[in-house]
């Protein structure tokens, strides 16, 4: 076990530390590079009932049907009409592929471990619930999404979090 | 620890595969024997035959425990083999051998699970050697066996060869095993390749024996390295008729693969009476054959059954090179190109820039590919299509195993075994096919004394029938039990709070549903098979998830029928495309009952305001599909669009949907994983398929949008 743990570092050790930037509202968020399958032009959407707002629907990406999900939404931001710079980037979480919707992207860049500071913890609304850590480039400062919490439940999140105070 | 060897574990699935086919083999074998009671040779042999290839294989992986229990099977009827006639009652042998079948089973099933330990199989064996010692004993005076260890590797039938030959003293008056000798003896002279000498008596006033000798000349010729005979010039010498009746037909003959071959030629040929082999090859053995001629006939008959079996060893080897087993992913992999290929298909040929283009030969091209593609799908189809007598014969086990703890006799008859459905279809029948079963024999059929006071045979019947109708297969399980009792029904449901309306109101149909609600059960009692009100609830959800229904039929004291609604696929249906807003949306074909456009009159208002529609005098509610799915349109009134009357079952509504597009052969593909939280499904939608142009059309799943609005 612990050999075929080590193979499949070597393999990843290239995409380590890398992120891919994008800007949504004219701030800059990054999400890990190994999550990311590819970033395709915006898509027709079908619309499928009683889904969640920031869910827009599913698209057909070359014979395989994955949902979309607009970050602007999840963020609990305005929504604003898809231009030429929109975006779908689609990611691989746990198996579930999904496109998520940002309004431009921006570059891969190294962030090293080293300079990932742990995120405040001062507010649980908007987007930052979903930023797992805060990269300094300099004098930039980029926002680390958590890819998992990005798609998963909201409620299940809130229970979750409630059951861990309780145990406080 | 792992329960096998490691460095295997590429061949895992195919030794899984085997073996449990080999295991349902066995089963059936040991049901049929169990039902006629008695154990014929064959079976003798081919249970035989099967333990031997799962010691060998389970050996050869590493897994100790089944090559042991099945070694020791082994054993067992090599012994029942070597004392047919001793080991008259099987009974004891039947629940030895189910167990064992089990064991393995079991033992297979958890091999690749590490948290179970590997099962001891010391008890089993234990009984196993009992059962050996028993009829061992029974046969003690007869003779001493040979070791059955050594002889395990050895085909079977050539095994009863040996046997007999090392014995000629016993075989006095089984003509079988006089065969046997007969098998035995030409191999010893093979190598020798000397002549063997055989005299043929035709049968008395048979007429020209000339032209019969000719025939089995002829017949024996492609068999012989060499061949002569006496008298010689059959063929055209009327007289020799005369010598061949007086001292016989004399043939001399080198074979190539062994005097049997040659002997069964010589008795399968018409009118022969007898013959003798006057001299054996180099041997010189002479062994007259059927001086008798009743003795004649049982030789050839159990020369025939020996052959059968040859033979069916020889069919069942040349069949198994035209199955390959193949990988259902690989399959589903290819199914869904084969989708792809049809969609893109219709991508090209219904290319918006052909628009208005007269294209004479593109269109007799694009129909010949239409036509390809058409039968390229048909077959791809076909590929996944298994019958389903592999789930109704295990239904027969069941049923054993229950008759018996239940102390109930059942007969069970299937019907109709060989309708095939789709792969992943049958995959989901085993469990609620088995759930149905026991529900008829425990709660269905009556105990046999109250079937006697009713006057009917002690012996209850459960039939299970598959057949083939219109895209859909239909399975019904029925029993002639006791049948339900409606108003039994509501007093419990009554008793649990199901009910909403008054008893009157509900339909029978209505009643009956219930006993699949979950946590219903009329049982009082929790027996080890049924009575938790699990079983019910947890088969319709299973058929439901391949897309099938389940509705109930019932007479008081005459029986109930479950009937099984399942589609023939689910990877590719006919569809009716429909426009709502800018969405396409699909209805499958199956549903729709009518589609039109209504006049205002036929528009019905109730108290509430609501819309209904009447059509020949019924009324139907109106469910709006752009509502039902939050999609923006213009057309919202029932008289600008177009209505289309759906049904399920039970119940029939109207659709409201801007325009019909056509009809078409859809692929389904299933929603993304990740939206199975959402009620997408309870909504109304089952799936979603990509059209010609690339678009996403969702896919109505009709019963459950009736349901929900």
């Amino acid at each position: 076990m612990a050999q075929v743990l080590e193979n499949i570092t070597d393999v990843e050790d290239s995409l380590k530390e890398k992120y891919l930037t994008f800007i949504i509202d004219d701030q800059s968020y990054c999400i890990d590079i190994r999550y990311v399958i590819e970033i395709i032009v915006v898509q027709p959407i079908t619309q499928v009932p009683e889904l969640p707002e920031y869910l827009k629907g599913i698209i057909n990406l070359r014979g395989k049907v994955i949902p979309v999900l607009d970050v602007r939404l999840r963020f609990g931001k305005e929504e604003r009409p898809y231009d030429d710079k929109t975006c779908f980037v689609v990611v691989d979480v746990n198996g579930n592929s999904v496109g998520i919707i940002v309004d431009q992207v921006d570059e891969v860049m190294r962030i090293p471990d080293a300079d990932i500071a742990a995120p405040p913890s001062f507010s649980k609304n908007g987007s930052s619930r979903y930023v797992k850590g805060i990269g300094k480039i300099g004098e930039d400062v980029k926002l680390i999404l958590d890819c998992q919490k990005l798609l998963s439940d909201d409620e299940m999140d809130e229970l979750s979090a409630i059951t861990e105070n309780m145990e406080k | 620890m792992d329960k096998f060897d490691m460095s295997l574990e590429s061949m895992l699935e195919t030794f899984i595969f085997e073996s449990n086919t080999l295991l349902e083999q066995l089963d059936a074998i040991l049901l049929k024997s169990e039902k006629s009671n008695d154990m014929e040779q064959e079976d003798i042999n081919e249970i035989f035959r099967i333990m031997h290839t799962i010691k060998g294989s389970a050996a050869m992986m590493g897994i100790e425990n089944v090559s042991t229990v099945a070694h020791r099977i082994e054993d067992l009827f090599f012994i029942i083999r070597e004392n047919k006639s001793a080991t008259a009652d099987y009974s004891s042998i039947y629940d030895i051998v189910f167990q064992g079948s089990d064991f393995i089973k079991s033992e297979i099933e958890s091999i690749q699970d590490e948290t179970t330990k590997a099962a001891d199989p010391e008890e089993l064996i234990g009984r196993i050697q009992e059962e050996i010692d028993f009829i061992k004993g029974g046969t003690a005076q007869k003779k001493a066996k040979p070791a059955a260890k050594q002889k395990a590797n050895k085909p079977v039938v050539k095994e009863e060869t040996e046997a007999a030959g090392q014995e000629p003293t016993v075989v006095e008056d089984s003509a079988a095993e006089q065969t046997a000798v007969a098998e035995e003896l030409p191999e010893k002279e093979d190598n020798g390749k000397a002549e063997t000498v055989v005299r043929v008596f035709f049968e008395d006033g048979c007429k020209m024996e000339n032209i019969r000798a000719f025939m089995l000349i002829n017949n024996m010729k492609d068999y012989c390295e060499k061949l002569t005979y006496e008298p010689q010039d059959i063929e055209t010498d009327q007289n020799t008729a005369k010598q061949i009746v007086e001292s016989g037909f004399i043939i001399s003959f080198v074979p190539f693969n062994g005097n049997d071959e040659i002997y069964k030629i010589i008795e399968t040929s018409l009118y022969i009476k007898s013959y003798e082999v006057l001299s054996d090859g180099a041997a010189v053995v002479e062994e007259t054959k059927a001086a008798a001629a009743a003795q004649q006939e049982t030789a050839e008959k159990q020369a025939a059954a020996i052959e059968n079996v040859n033979t069916a060893v020889q069919q069942s080897k040349s069949v198994k090179q035209n199955l390959i087993s193949v990988n259902l992913n690989k399959l589903d992999e290819l199914m869904d190109l084969v989708g792809e290929l049809v969609i893109t298909e219709s991508m090209v040929i219904a290319n918006p820039d052909l628009k208005g283009m007269q294209l004479e030969n593109f269109t007799k091209a694009s129909r010949q590919l239409r036509k390809l593609t058409d039968e390229l799908q048909d077959i791809v189809m076909s590929i996944r299509m298994v019958p389903v007598s592999g789930v109704f014969n295990k239904m027969n086990r069941i049923v054993r195993d229950m008759s018996k703890k239940l102390n109930k006799e059942v007969e069970l008859e299937l019907i109709g075994e060989d309708t095939e459905v789709d792969k992943t279809i049958i995959d989901s029948l085993g469990d609620p096919l088995m759930h149905l079963i026991r529900n008829a024999m425990d709660h269905g059929l009556e105990v046999t004394e109250d079937r006697i006071k009713k006057g009917k045979s002690p012996v209850g019947k459960v039939i299970l029938s598959a057949e083939n109708t219109a895209g859909e297969v239909v399975i019904r399980v029925s029993d002639d039990g006791a049948g339900i009792n409606p108003s039994k029904i509501l007093k419990k449901a009554r008793a649990n709070g199901l009910l909403t309306k008054n008893d009157a109101d509900y339909t029978e149909k209505e009643i009956y549903n219930m006993i699949m609600l979950p946590g219903f059960s009329t049982n009082t009692e929790v027996t080890e098979f049924s009575g938790r009100g699990v079983g019910m609830d947890v088969a319709r959800k299973n058929i439901e998830k391949v897309g099938g229904s389940i509705s109930i039929e019932s007479k008081l004291d005459k029986g109930t029928t479950f009937i099984i609604k399942i589609p023939l696929t689910l990877a590719i249906v006919d569809g009716m495309e429909v426009s709502v807003g800018g969405s396409i949306l699909t209805i499958p074909i199956t549903s729709i009952r009518e589609s039109f456009k209504i006049q205002p009159k036929q528009i019905v208002k109730d108290v509430n305001g609501t819309e209904m529609i009447m059509i020949r005098g019924e009324c139907y509610p109106v469910i709006r599909i752009f509502e039902a799915f939050g999609i923006d349109t213009k057309i919202t009134n029932v008289l600008d669009g177009i209505i289309i009357l759906v049904e399920t079952e039970d119940k029939a509504v109207c659709l409201l949907a801007d325009q019909l597009i056509g009809e078409q052969q859809v692929v389904v593909k299933p929603l993304p994983n990740y939206l199975n939280r959402f009620n997408v499904k309870e909504r109304g939608v089952a799936g979603c398929t990509i059209l010609g142009d690339g678009s996403i059309s969702l896919i109505l799943d009709i019963k459950n949008l009736i349901a929900n609005n």
